[in-house]
């Protein structure tokens, strides 16, 4: 039986030693406790030794040479009894490895896997912290690059290429959907600041001509809300940094208040049997891996969007009492923010998308609600909202509408329940689907055909 | 037993002092009590910490265990010879070379090894390793890695027993480089003053690392530091177990019966390395083998196959019985547990996370 | 109000708190240097060695790590001691025993044992005491898991964070600035223990928020009135605890000012200010409307001339001047 010595491991600091005396010969007997070799390290030359009895057998190092901790140095003969195999755990064998007899003659440390051992003491860096989480990385689809971490301006700056803003302010002008160009800043060093962007909202509320235009489009110039380095520290909001609830708790509100107080609404509801889509979408998503599935969701939102085009007056905005209809249909889709708070961001041009990219963009959408970088124009441009809430187990809901829209469309949880089909009482999968409208511009007439239709349009899924 | 009351000549300058305090000696067996069982159990305890030790360097050179190690390997007799002395109500304070006197106390192998490993069924939870073992059932108050930085402690221990009235004993271990810091001074004045039941052992290995006694220190003689404090000390054999328990039992005694606190200095040698990267360039190989031929558990071993207690079948039957119950700690430690990295901040303060 | 109010001092809320705890619970003692027949380098003991005797009120050598050493072994042993060290400065002969020991043992140890230890130090400059006696180390103390950290600034937790600080089964550092210990006021006659956790707003503002601590909350809440005066209305917070903190009251506070200045009698590098703007700007960075602001004390030893000293330290004016130009009103 022959077993490997070993470089030994002699500090936690030591990697390597140079071999500078072998002490025994080989066929020279050792006893448990003898020295062996000397070994120069960087503290100095030490004498090593081994912890069983035998024989020195074959030296494969030569004295002068430096080796990695863990290479072996010589091969040992067991005297009498065999040295105990190391690799069980239940007794150590030493820095001797018991090796067959037949293994070749130039077996390296890598190739009997020495460098394996040691245990994980501490941590890696990769390793989870705890307390600490990351954000939901945004799913990349078609999103425009994210940008880079924002820096707050030094007052020491001599020239920004983008305006200097405090967090605060660029904060404020995202939520308002404010370009910060053109802005003049009243700050330090004429940084613009909460009072600057405040007092554009106000002149853009009432209409005043402003330097501040309304962003026209999504402004890749715009900063996200937050940046996953500043959301992954341990925070008052950790969900959705950069996102302030209070404010926008206060905006639904004030909005909400509004909205009830103003808008003449009028409810209507309609069940519909789900089972031709369920079926449909079942077959669908069996071909399909997960991150390409579709959710039912996602014909709701298609269902609404191409049936409004028969119903132009469910789609657009009251300007104070008069409809603007839209021509183009943006369905905003209600999503609720971890630890309160709901916004509702437009899908653009939602009755042009299939399925496949509607449900990309909702992925999308949903992915940056969480993390914080809604583009001002996916809050702005919404002309009719869907609600749905999805497995939340209500059977219908009935929205408020969100100003200056006009409609609202809510679905509930799918069920299944008893349908009358044929005179037979049969188990369908049911969803009741409503609509809240404003009665200035529309009636209910309109709207229960239009509620028939976004049925119908559920009945034949794959025209969808 | 004339013959194991202490080596007849040091080969060092730093030992050629055997002081007045030895005359007053009593004859052991009367206040040992020594008995076969108690004899063999001596040894025994001894023959332990080297075996478990000796695994603890193998073991060190297969990465199994990490950071420093230090071994008391040479030194047995002096945690063997206190421990016999306490109650389970005293309390023990060590440093960072304290695997011989955990075990001394009782601690169970297998958590001591554990520890080592860095285990969670460690006795520190696998926190501490080598430096830091803990056992509060045991009151024993754990290995630190700063040089005297627990005499103060050990003061407070017995502060708290005076205070409320409890008749215990505290016993802090430390080597001769304690005695260089402000913190052993302090300590010592603070136990006289307040007359304190301290019992404070040096275990003068005479190098503080790598630095010999006569480099570091004006006065030599240890236990002389004590006695200016007006600490009832003495100077002993370090490496023969019968002349330390023989000298703790009468300083623990003192202590009980209310006299304040006794001071012992212990005249050692370790064998080993300070720690295991050391390439021991401070001291002679011929002064080590000298000392080693006065090896606690060599002369013991042998006086007690002389006198008649231990034949060779005893002592392979002995050596067999702490080879198995090491295997089992060996086994205990590879079978044990990482503590979840969850649990990082666990116990920074009580209660939390 | 129910109870009745009396008028006194800081200094002897601490006296009464200290005379409450050792009435309370016979475990608690005091320990430290001149606390006894001298009656306490700033006179907060006086009196107590005649009440409690020596065994209670127990003079220590001038062994700062010995003593403060001993309290932990005491606190390990079941008592509940207060160890005082005269000032700050002398604490460093005590950093070992309180970094190396009451801080680690319980996380060491696998959690079998606590140190239910109370430091209580003197901190702060402000009466030519000189480079030796002037410091504000309580960054340093901060910087240590293990043990927490208070600064009682008002009568009321000067009286009451003492019991709490006992009660807690973790070591507890008590910073007493030497500038509060003559302050009087009105405190309740029933005062009692107060919570060590929480900062407290002491004035509300919606402009700024001004964070402070210890000695300096008096200067900064005259900062405040001199702001008010000018039509800038300035929150004022006091820490209390500075190990932990209490980010969720700060980052309220600068959520609805959106601006944030220190007040730390601390040198600036590496000072409880700078840890306390980190952590706006890692939590409260979308808040903000300005850069945050600090105050400290400047980078020298303290000198002993008047004029040098009151130079070197936080000072009214400015902190006022930071606040406005944080403002943009310079």
């Amino acid at each position: 039986m022959i077993s490997l010595y070993r470089m030994p491991s002699l500090g936690a600091d030591m990697e390597a030693g140079t071999l500078i005396e072998w002490v025994l010969q080989p066929g020279q007997t050792f006893a448990k406790g003898d020295v062996i070799a000397v070994v120069e390290t960087q503290k100095g030359a030490i004498e090593v030794e081994v912890f069983h009895d035998g024989v020195m057998g074959r030296q494969l190092i030569e004295v002068g040479q430096t080796v990695p901790v863990g290479t072996p140095l010589a091969e040992l003969e067991a005297a009498m009894v065999t040295p105990p195999d190391q690799r069980t755990g239940v007794q150590s064998g030493g820095l001797t490895e018991v090796l067959s007899e037949s293994l070749p003659a130039d077996m390296t440390a890598s190739a009997i896997g020495v460098t394996e051992a040691a245990p994980p003491l501490a941590p890696s860096p990769q390793a989870p912290f705890p307390k600490l989480s990351t954000p939901v990385a945004p799913s990349s689809g078609e999103s425009p690059p994210r940008s880079a971490p924002l820096i707050p301006p030094s007052p020491s700056m001599p020239e920004a290429v983008d305006p200097r803003a405090s967090p605060a302010a660029r904060r404020l002008a995202q939520q308002r959907g404010l370009s910060l160009d053109g802005l003049v800043g009243t700050g330090p060093g004429g940084a613009i600041v909460l009072a600057d962007v405040r007092s554009a909202a106000v002149a853009l509320a009432s209409g005043t001509p402003q330097a501040a235009p309304r962003a026209p489009a999504p402004s890749p110039t715009v900063p996200p809300l937050a940046t996953p380095a500043a959301s992954a520290t341990a925070g008052r909001r950790p969900a959705h940094p950069g996102l302030d609830l209070a404010a926008m708790r206060q905006a639904i509100a004030a909005a909400m208040a509004h909205a009830k107080r103003e808008i003449p609404h009028y409810y209507l509801s309609q069940d519909v049997d789900l089972t031709p889509a369920s079926d449909w979408l079942a077959q669908r998503n069996a071909e399909l891996p997960p991150e390409r599935r579709l959710l039912m969701g996602v014909l709701f939102i298609k269902a609404v969007a191409l049936t409004l085009k028969g119903f132009p007056e469910l789609n657009g905005f009251d300007r104070e009492g008069r409809f603007e209809p839209s021509a183009a249909i943006h369905v905003g889709c209600a999503t609720a923010i971890r630890g309160g708070g709901l916004v509702a961001p437009a899908i653009h041009d939602t009755d042009h998308l299939d399925l496949d990219t509607l449900m990309a963009k909702l992925r999308d959408l949903v992915a940056r609600v969480r993390s914080g970088g809604l583009r001002a124009s996916e809050l702005a441009d919404p002309t009719i909202t869907v609600s749905s809430l999805g497995e939340r187990g209500v059977d219908r809901l009935y929205g408020i509408i969100y100003p200056p829209q006009v409609a609202i469309v809510g679905f509930g949880t799918p069920r299944p329940a008893p349908w009358v089909l044929e005179d037979r009482v049969v188990p369908r999968q049911v969803v009741t689907v409503t609509l809240a409208a404003d009665h200035r511009h529309s009636d209910g007439h309109r709207g229960a055909l239009f509620l028939a239709q976004v049925a119908q349009r559920l009945h034949e899924p794959e025209n969808l | 037993m004339n013959d194991h009351t202490g080596p007849s000549a040091s080969p060092a300058t730093a030992h050629e002092r055997r002081d007045e305090s030895r005359q007053d000696r009593q004859p052991a067996a009367a206040k040992l009590h020594l008995n076969r069982d108690h004899a063999l159990r001596l040894l025994r305890e001894m023959l332990r910490i080297r075996r478990f030790e000796e695994r603890c360097a193998e073991l060190y050179t297969e990465e199994k265990i990490r950071g420093f190690l230090h071994l008391y390997i040479g030194e047995e007799a002096i945690a063997v010879g206190v421990m016999q002395c306490l109650t389970a109500e005293d309390a023990v304070v060590t440093t960072y070379r304290e695997h011989g006197h955990a075990l001394a106390r009782g601690l169970p192998m297998t958590s001591l090894m554990a520890e080592m490993y860095g285990k969670q069924e460690g006795c520190s939870r696998g926190r501490g390793g080598s430096m830091h073992l803990f056992d509060l059932a045991r009151r024993f108050y754990g290995g630190s890695a700063i040089v005297a930085g627990l005499l103060p402690l050990a003061v407070g221990l017995a502060l708290a027993d005076k205070l409320q009235g409890r008749n215990r004993v505290t016993a802090c271990f430390f080597g001769e480089g304690a005695a260089a810091e402000g913190e052993f001074h302090e300590s010592l004045n603070l136990a006289a003053l307040w007359q304190l039941p301290v019992l404070f052992v040096c275990e003068n290995n005479l190098y503080a690392m790598g630095t010999a006694l006569e480099r570091s220190q004006s006065e030599t003689h240890i236990h002389r530091k004590a006695q200016s404090y007006q600490i009832a000390a003495e100077t002993l054999d370090g490496m023969d177990v019968l002349a330390v328990e023989i000298a703790a039992r009468q300083a623990v005694a003192a202590i009980r019966a209310g006299e304040g606190p006794r001071f012992l200095e212990c005249q050692t040698y370790r064998f080993r390395a300070h720690s295991m990267f050391d390439a021991q360039l401070y001291r002679d190989k011929a002064e080590v083998e000298a000392w080693k031929k006065k090896g606690p558990l060599l002369r013991f071993g042998h006086w007690l196959e002389e006198a008649g207690l231990l034949d060779v079948a005893g002592r392979a039957q002995m050596e067999a019985e702490i080879e198995a119950e090491l295997a089992a700690a060996v086994a205990f430690a590879e079978a044990g547990t990482w503590e979840s990295v969850a649990d990082l901040l666990k116990d920074v303060y009580t209660g939390e996370p | 109000m129910s109870s009745a109010m009396i008028e006194t001092t800081y200094r002897e809320a601490v006296r009464e708190a200290i005379r409450d705890a050792l009435r309370r619970d016979p475990r608690v003692f005091l320990m430290g240097e001149d606390v006894g027949r001298y009656g306490g380098c700033y006179a907060v003991t006086k009196g107590l060695w005649d009440e409690f005797g020596p065994e209670r009120i127990r003079d220590a050598p001038l062994s700062e790590s010995g003593f403060t050493g001993a309290g932990i072994g005491a606190a390990l042993g079941g008592m509940r001691p207060i160890v005082e060290i005269m000032t700050v400065n002398f604490s460093l002969l005590a950093l070992d025993q309180i970094v190396n020991n009451a801080a680690t043992l319980r996380h060491m140890s696998g959690g079998q044992v606590s140190v239910p230890l109370v430091i209580r130090m003197a901190t702060g400059a402000g009466k030519q005491l000189a480079a030796q006696h002037s410091h504000s180390l309580e960054n340093w103390y901060v910087a240590i898991p293990g043990i927490k950290v208070v600064a009682p600034a008002t009568l009321e937790d000067a009286r009451g964070m003492l019991w709490s600080a006992l009660e807690d089964p973790d070591p507890v550092v008590i910073f007493e600035h030497v500038m509060l210990y003559n302050r009087s006021g009105p405190l309740a006659a029933d005062a009692g223990p107060v919570p060590l956790a929480g900062a407290a707003i002491r004035r509300p503002g919606s402009d700024i928020s001004l964070i402070s601590y210890g000695g300096s909350l008096y200067k900064t809440l005259d900062a405040a009135e001199a702001l008010a005066r000018e039509g800038i209305e300035a929150e004022v917070i006091d820490l209390r605890s500075l190990r932990p903190l209490d980010d969720a009251t700060l980052m309220a506070s600068v959520a609805r000012t959106h601006r944030a200045l220190i007040v730390d009698e601390g040198w600036r590098t590496g000072s409880l200010a700078g840890e306390i703007s980190a952590r706006i700007m890692e939590q409260a960075f979308w808040d903000l409307d300005a850069p945050v602001g600090r105050v400290c004390t400047a980078e020298v030893p303290i000198p002993y001339p008047k004029h040098l000293e009151d130079a070197a330290l936080p000072q009214v004016p400015t902190i006022v001047a930071a606040a406005r130009a944080i403002l943009g009103r310079e």
